[in-house]
């Protein structure tokens, strides 16, 4: 009986061992079938809501192909909001790589053992509670009786505060309710996808090369700027992948923090939610894809991904 | 160009180096001479490549100082210091072109964009890899990689040159070749070389001078004709070459006073059992018997258990013999032989077998 069965097992194993291309077509069924059916098809069907238009004096969506829709995301009010979300974008990624890269320097090359295991731990520890909780914690530490505006009393530079706060665009009536605010916690949020990115790539470059650097006569900040950030870069844009697209996507934050004015991720709620605009909705969720796909041809022409 | 009066252009005085408890370099004294091809022997962990890295500036003394061309050079960064490295791993850029890898040095330096080519192309020649100047190093073979090394270091004209282990990664025939042509560039830019390894072939091969090193400290400095044949410890008999050690009452019986000798294994000649051998009180003669022999085509290596129960290595040429005439050696009684000059008397024992 158990005879017969291991027998046939055996006979099956042989079987896919002289067939590696069924063996191999079994085990990417079920991971492809998920990628083309859930993942591309549903990608497919928002791009093709986009081009549909919904009838003002019906409120039903008209399944004829059509660029009015895209044609209303240009109008002055939809344009700021894809404007305004690029730039808080463009600006958390800027920040992240510029707080990311020294923290990600520091793990791949002076930390070991207890200290590795202490970075990892503070990079991604955060990510283990919940993104609400941070993120409602974030308001209560940036509001106007929060910890961030004692703290910063308690140095006496409250003024200074003030002065920023008043500032046009960037401020607003407190820190929770500013971009500025708003800025912190999507730096914030997003660091980790930046950090460890980077991390990986600067632990692929050997030391010896830093030495040669310096042995040809290279200063620190020489040798930075022609070998490590070169080789670095590719990092440096896979974590930017992560800072950007998110900050791109995010609802909630933005309807949390800040001002009142929309996001990206808040128009396509709107939209879709109460609005019942599906084709808007989703022409603006194309934005942030079409984006993306900019952004990875620019970095593509920068030589990003040579040394991949 | 050295100033008149410093011919030294490395020097070593009484220089530490600690890696936590273990003092991988350990009080060294050295003179590496200007323009001479000077190499650091020793197995792994006998502190050869921290003593380069001092040279380069990777590593800091702990204390004693080190002096390069006569000036204090212990505290210089890598970046000042008229010092180039071939490394192991030859660490070239791999986002840069070999062209771009070997003007590296002179666009540092701002050597402008037209005449850095130049210099990079003629130093390419000089190592026969001109024609691949626009590959990226993945696309080199080992063997090309390691020239363009030494094109990235030679370009820029230091007084000395380091090589860790250039041709560690190649394989022998590449190897020999190596040897020759890097020996024979040394000759022709006249630039001081400071070469480690831990191949004793190669360092008798390619060096002006050598100095041993074991467990951090110099055990023999000299050339290598001096190394060889005088050790001046068991250690460096063993490592440089191979070698016979004589202790105890054989010693005493063949050398006529106590202590340690070693005698290389060329050294000793092998006669018939019985056989009258010339030169009366020069040579010191033993009886024993063959108990292993192995035929290695142009020699042979017999080990010979003699009288008071030492073994003795003996290596023989193939002149006459052939390998059945080896094979017959198994197990027959023999004489040996050898001048008692050719006998060195040992300081020191420490790692010998007992």
């Amino acid at each position: 009986m158990t005879g017969a069965a291991s027998s046939a097992r055996r006979r099956l194993s042989s079987f896919l061992l002289a067939r590696p291309r069924l063996a191999l077509a079994i085990l990417l069924a079920p991971p492809l079938s998920w990628l083309g059916a859930v993942y591309l098809g549903s990608l497919a069907s928002l791009l093709v809501q986009s081009f549909f238009t919904l009838d003002d004096y019906t409120g039903q969506v008209v399944r004829e192909l059509t660029l009015s829709t895209y044609g209303q995301l240009l109008t002055a009010a939809n344009l700021d909001i894809v404007l305004r979300t690029s730039a808080m974008a463009a600006a958390v990624t800027v920040a992240a790589a510029a707080l990311g890269f020294p923290l990600a320097s520091l793990a791949a090359r002076h930390a070991r053992g207890r200290m590795r295991a202490l970075f990892y731990l503070g990079v991604l520890l955060p990510l283990w509670s919940s993104y609400l909780v941070r993120l409602y914690a974030w308001k209560l530490i940036l509001a106007r009786e929060g910890v961030a505006t004692w703290f910063v009393q308690r140095l006496g530079l409250l003024g200074a505060l003030e002065a920023v706060l008043e500032l046009p665009v960037v401020g607003g009536p407190s820190l929770s309710a500013s971009y500025l605010g708003m800025f912190v916690v999507f730096v914030y949020m997003w660091l980790p996808y930046m950090v460890l990115p980077v991390q990986a790539a600067l632990e692929r470059v050997p030391p010896s090369l830093l030495e040669a650097s310096g042995d040809l006569g290279a200063r620190p900040a020489a040798t930075f700027r022609h070998v490590t950030w070169p080789l670095a870069f590719p990092g440096v844009v896979a974590g930017s992948i992560f800072t950007f697209s998110l900050t791109l996507g995010d609802y909630i934050i933005p309807g949390v923090i800040g001002q009142s004015n929309l996001f990206i991720g808040q128009a396509v709620v709107i939209h879709q939610g109460t609005a019942g605009n599906i084709p808007l909705a989703a022409a603006f969720s194309m934005v942030p894809i079409a984006i993306m796909a900019g952004y990875l041809a620019v970095a593509r022409r920068l030589g990003a991904f040579h040394a991949l | 160009m050295s100033p008149p009066g410093h011919p030294v252009a490395v020097r070593f005085d009484g220089v530490v180096r600690r890696f936590g408890d273990v003092r991988a370099v350990d009080s060294v004294n050295l003179e590496i001479l200007d323009g001479e091809f000077f190499t650091l022997l020793g197995p792994s962990g006998s502190g050869k490549t921290t003593c380069l890295r001092l040279i380069a500036g990777f590593e800091r003394p702990d204390g004693g100082r080190l002096f390069l061309h006569g000036a204090d050079s212990g505290a210089l960064p890598p970046y000042e210091r008229d010092v180039n490295t071939v490394f192991q791993d030859y660490a070239l850029f791999p986002h840069m072109t070999v062209e771009q890898n070997v003007a590296y040095g002179p666009m540092i330096r701002g050597v402008p964009r037209a005449r850095r080519r130049r210099l990079a192309m003629e130093a390419l020649e000089q190592v026969k890899l001109a024609e691949l100047a626009a590959r990226k190093p993945a696309q080199l073979s080992g063997g090309q990689r390691q020239r363009v090394a030494l094109a990235r270091a030679l370009v820029n004209r230091p007084r000395v040159l380091l090589l860790d282990e250039p041709l560690g990664a190649l394989d022998l025939k590449l190897r020999q070749q190596m040897q020759v042509e890097l020996k024979a560039l040394q000759r022709q830019v006249g630039i001081t070389f400071v070469y480690v390894t831990h191949d004793q072939e190669e360092a008798l091969n390619m060096s002006d001078r050598l100095a041993v090193m074991r467990a951090g400290a110099i055990e023999q400095v000299g050339a290598p004709g001096e190394v060889y044949e005088e050790p001046r410890t068991w250690f460096v008999a063993s490592f440089v070459g191979a070698s016979n050690l004589l202790t105890g009452p054989v010693a005493l019986k063949l050398m006529g006073a106590p202590g340690a000798y070693s005698v290389r294994p060329e050294k000793i000649a092998l006669h018939q059992a019985g056989a009258e051998v010339q030169g009366g009180g020069d040579r010191a003669v033993l009886d024993g018997r063959v108990v292993e022999v192995a035929y290695l085509g142009a020699l042979s290596r017999a080990r010979v258990e003699i009288e008071g129960g030492a073994t003795l290595t003996v290596v023989l040429q193939n002149a006459d013999a052939g390998h059945r005439d080896v094979a017959r050696m198994q197990g027959q009684p023999v004489r040996l032989s050898f001048r008692r000059d050719q006998v060195r008397a040992l300081e020191a024992t420490e790692g010998a077998p007992a």
